[in-house]
């Protein structure tokens, strides 16, 4: 807020008068600077209705430096002329005066003085006329006595591309009381006080009215992952189906789980350089169950439990790779083959399967759903379905994917 | 899935009707294809290359049909009309016959061969096109861009059995290769290719064996040196009746397939349609063998009634009868269905053919109860109390460089314990993160410009090697926060650790509960770096990271991280 003063100073200025004042007057009267009224002004607006203050603005012609030079000491080319005597001057000479250069050109050119080129010694200026007329420097005067309004259009814009002259906007404020105007300054209260509460004062206060157009304040609070609320969401219906979330807490799997398991012939374009991330360290894998392996093996070679199989020769090496896991099936596998070994214990539940995690090593993918693989099968753990799982295979036709993949 | 480009107006000459776009779409998904794109040879240079060089090109309508990958019958124009006729009933599956002729002997370096001929066969422009592009798209997908089988085919009119198919040191082998006008050794070839665009991908598959496959007849003319070029004598033009297929491989049954492929899908032209001549291999121990072959499997079914899986079968080209014993249908496997290897391909068929939209939902028979696994469980719990303690949760890429988890961290690679991958895709990726920090770190450098403090924390698995496992690694469950201000705020972080163990219900004592101390860690400033103990066991450190750290990481701020073991919590 501004000074105090200045503000109880301007109400009793505007009770005096009947219509209003002017922001201008009043601070050349009171001696301050402008903007310290325009401050003042303000503040009293904020207050209520104590004033009301109308924006004006009028302009006027002003002398920019150059122009005051002018108007003071002659303009340039007036200078040029007085300067030189009536032998003349040498043009060197000429342009060592600060007004040289410019006042030359224009001197030359309202015909004040002449160049003798070929004089001895070099060129050298004379007058032309006798007396001049310093036309500019009067403008100039007149525009500086406050009488601008003299000299027309045309004259003034020709004088504000010279640098001369320029037109300034001012703006005031034409002042008039408020409906609730009072030479007394009330100061609002902004906010409740546990004191106020307690003594009861607020009764007697006047508050400052709220804004109701500004936002609040935002609340300082953490965030889930969007893609990870998915997850849950995911998680969360096949839990409501009565699926058994699968441990897929291993990103590195063998080849054998994650192809030949899964009926994935070795030569498959699935399983080559681009498509895999072969590991370099841990490079191999070991201890694989050794009466699945060779019925995997047999299958692959050379058919079996209704397959014809691929007939080719299956290695050993090839399966032993290890990979970044490359669909969550793999863990699928791993699981059927438990249950199948669970089978023979009476007593089993049926129970289904879900395992939400990552594929490929845990790139993400741009596509919908992104990497989390939802492989799901209910498993029966019935005597009829026996040969297929202890077998643990399920054949793939074709497909990576032996059972619904959600995306 | 490959695609197939067939001109519009000859697949509905062949199909015997036209079709509008919307219904010929329709026909492909109910068989199971998809049709991508239409467009036409002109459409497809001034989208490559620009439209002024498009100018001369062809405006005949072309359909791009995708097809699934182990479909090698449907990757040409007869392969797909048949497939479609038979489907609409239009036509019977063709019944491929064989008659018995030729004669061939091996003494194999590409150790297999196979054969077969096409006898009184009608070429035209467009047949002959598609049996070039047929090859070409064998080449490309089943036979692994050669590597696994190469395919020749010769006019058999220019050349006389039997055949020989031999290898012999590259120096040997002299003769006028396709399309070129003088004579060549194969050495002499292998520099010339070189610079083919097309052949020279090929190469590498017999460059640097002392003797190259090549294939004479009892001539000694040359018909071909596979899995490179044919030789110029045999080559087919329009006016050729008889064919001579053969194909030379690394893998027999690949072979087989590819032949049946290609002999079955272009013997519709011959004189006496659908029938294939065969050709006898002898092999170098004296054993024969008649290619192609089919092969007839026994199959049972529920749901349905069995006549009308027969019906349906009968539908994808696979003739069916039902026996009579029981629910038994017997089911006849073209050669051109080599996808088929099991009962239940036949079944998958059967159902493609009833169309999958057509099956009715039901609700599953039996109930099962759910069960969470518990380290997810833990997780889920942690993560939304976290959230509500105001970190905001990030997720972060598994793989990282070795820089990343080692010497930005002021830590030595190979005291990591991490597990490496052989063939990075870039070098962002060479390594299987073995801790959540700098994943949390990079996130913050790429969001410098939000409000600060910036305050994430991500639970999820890192992987280490692991010697027990039989994979040679295991993952574990980590929890990392970290807290990026103007002042480094251990205290929050701190707190934050205190208010986990709160959630965990773990006291803060020694012995029974947890404690931290102070310690010396590389990766964070001297003296402000603690170790977390529970039970007595480290499970985890936090503290102000090292200026150093922070420099590596781009990161202008202070900041205090947290590093936590979750699954000694379970």
């Amino acid at each position: 807020m501004a000074d105090t003063g200045v503000l109880e100073t301007l109400l009793r200025r505007i009770e005096k008068v009947d219509d209003g004042v002017d922001s201008l007057e009043v601070a050349t009267s009171l001696g301050v600077d402008h903007q310290v009224l325009v401050g003042a002004v303000k503040s009293l607006q904020a207050l209520g209705d104590l004033i009301s203050a109308e924006l004006r603005s009028s302009k006027h012609w002003e002398l920019l430096g150059e122009g005051t030079e002018i108007a003071e000491q002659g303009s340039h080319e007036a200078r040029v002329f007085g300067s030189i005597p009536p032998e003349g001057l040498g043009q060197s000479e000429l342009m060592k005066l600060s007004f040289g250069k410019i006042g030359f050109s224009k001197a030359m050119s309202n015909k004040w003085i002449r160049v003798d080129k070929a004089h001895e010694g070099g060129p050298r200026i004379f007058r032309t006329v006798e007396d001049i007329e310093d036309q500019v420097r009067e403008k100039l005067l007149l525009v500086q006595r406050g009488n601008s309004s003299k000299l027309e259009e045309k004259e003034k814009n020709e004088l504000k591309k010279r640098k001369l002259l320029s037109e300034v906007t001012v703006k005031s404020y034409w002042i008039t009381k408020g409906s609730s105007f009072s030479t007394t300054i009330t100061k609002l209260e902004t906010e409740l006080t546990p004191e106020m509460i307690a003594n009861g004062s607020w009764k007697e206060k006047k508050f400052k009215p709220y804004n109701f157009e500004a936002m609040g304040v935002a609340p300082d609070c953490g965030h889930m992952h969007p893609l990870m609320k998915v997850r849950t969401q995911f998680r969360q219906i096949f839990l409501e189906m009565g699926f058994t979330e699968m441990p897929t807490n291993n990103f590195i799997e063998s080849s054998f789980w994650n192809f030949d398991s899964l009926f994935q012939p070795q030569q498959h374009p699935a399983r080559d350089q681009h498509d895999t991330f072969f590991l370099s360290d841990p490079a191999l894998a070991h201890g694989f169950p050794p009466d699945y392996l060779e019925r995997v093996k047999k299958v692959h070679s050379e058919g079996g439990y209704g397959s014809q199989g691929y007939k080719y020769d299956w290695k050993v090496e090839e399966a032993q790779k290890n990979i970044l896991r490359t669909h969550t099936t793999a863990v699928s596998a791993r699981m059927l083959y438990k249950l199948a070994q669970q089978e023979r214990d009476p007593g089993c539940h049926p129970s289904g399967r879900v395992p939400p995690d990552r594929g490929r090593g845990g790139r993400l993918r741009a596509h919908a759903g992104g990497p989390h693989g939802h492989p799901a099968r209910v498993l029966h753990q019935t005597r009829d379905y026996q040969a297929p799982l202890q077998a643990g295979l399920q054949p793939v036709h074709g497909a990576q994917h032996g059972s619904v993949q959600l995306p | 899935m490959p695609t197939v480009g067939v001109k519009r107006d000859l697949l509905f000459k062949a199909l015997g009707r036209t079709y509008t776009d919307e219904e010929f779409d329709e026909l492909c998904f109910e068989f199971g294809l998809e049709l991508d794109e239409i467009t036409s040879e002109k459409e497809i240079i001034s989208r490559e290359q620009g439209g002024s060089k498009a100018s001369g090109a062809s405006d005949v309508i072309l359909y791009k049909i995708d097809v699934p990958a182990n479909r090698y019958d449907l990757l040409c124009l007869e392969g797909l009309v048949r497939g479609l006729q038979v489907f609409k009933n239009k036509l019977e599956a063709p019944r491929y016959r064989r008659i018995l002729n030729n004669e061939r002997r091996t003494a194999a370096v590409r150790p297999h061969a196979v054969a077969a001929v096409l006898r009184n066969i009608t070429f035209t422009q467009e047949r002959y096109d598609s049996f070039i592009e047929l090859q070409d798209k064998l080449h490309q997908n089943v036979c692994r861009k050669r590597s696994l089988v190469a395919i020749g085919t010769h006019d058999l009119d220019t050349v006389s059995g039997p055949f020989t198919y031999t290898a012999k040191p590259p120096g040997d082998i002299r003769f006028k290769p396709l399309n070129q006008t003088k004579e060549y050794t194969a050495a002499q070839l292998m520099s010339l290719y070189k610079t083919d665009s097309h052949l020279k991908h090929f190469l590498h598959i017999i460059e640097d064996k002392p003797a190259y496959p090549v294939i004479y007849d009892s001539n000694g003319v040359v018909l071909s040196m596979p899995p490179i070029i044919n030789g110029d004598h045999s080559k087919i033009s329009l006016n050729t009746k008889n064919v001579f297929v053969e194909c030379t491989a690394t893998d027999l049954t690949k072979a087989k397939i590819v032949l049946d492929m290609m002999v079955t899908m272009f013997s519709e032209y011959c004189s006496q349609p659908f029938t294939v001549e065969e050709a006898e291999v002898v092999y170098p121990d004296g054993k024969t063998c008649k290619y192609p072959v089919t092969y007839l499997l026994p199959s049972s079914c529920s749901v349905e009634p069995t006549e009308k899986i027969a019906q349906l079968l009968t539908k994808m080209c696979l003739r069916s009868e039902v026996t009579g014993v029981g629910d038994e249908i017997q089911v006849e496997i073209p050669p051109t269905r080599s996808d088929v290897i099991h009962a239940c391909d036949i079944m998958e068929d059967a159902a493609m053919a009833y169309g999958f939209n057509n099956i009715p939902y039901t609700t599953p028979g039996t109930y099962t109860v759910a069960n969470q696994f518990p380290l997810n469980k833990l997780t889920e719990l942690l993560r939304q109390d976290l959230a509500a303690a105001g970190f905001t949760e990030a997720l972060t890429f598994a793989l990282c460089s070795k820089e990343d988890i080692s010497d930005k961290l002021g830590k030595k690679i190979s005291e990591t314990r991490a597990v490496h991958i052989a063939n990075p895709k870039t070098a962002e990726f060479q390594v299987a993160r073995t801790t959540l920090l700098p994943g949390l770190l990079k996130t913050i450098a790429a969001n410098r410009k939000m409000p600060l403090p910036l305050k994430l924390f991500e639970i999820s698995d890192v992987v280490l090697k692991d010697e027990t496992k039989d994979v040679g690694a295991r993952n574990s469950r980590r929890f990392c926060a970290a807290y990026y201000n103007k002042s480094p705020g251990f205290e929050v972080i701190h707190g934050l650790l205190d208010r986990t163990m709160q959630l965990l219900a773990v006291k803060a004592a020694r012995g029974d509960g947890y404690h931290i101390q102070a310690s010396d860690d590389s990766t964070f400033f001297p003296g402000r770096c603690a170790e977390i103990f529970f039970r007595g066991k480290s499970v985890g450190r936090l503290g102000v990271l090292h200026p150093d750290v922070l420099g590596r990481f781009e990161l202008a701020m202070p900041c205090s991280a947290l590093e936590m073991d979750v699954e000694p919590f379970l």
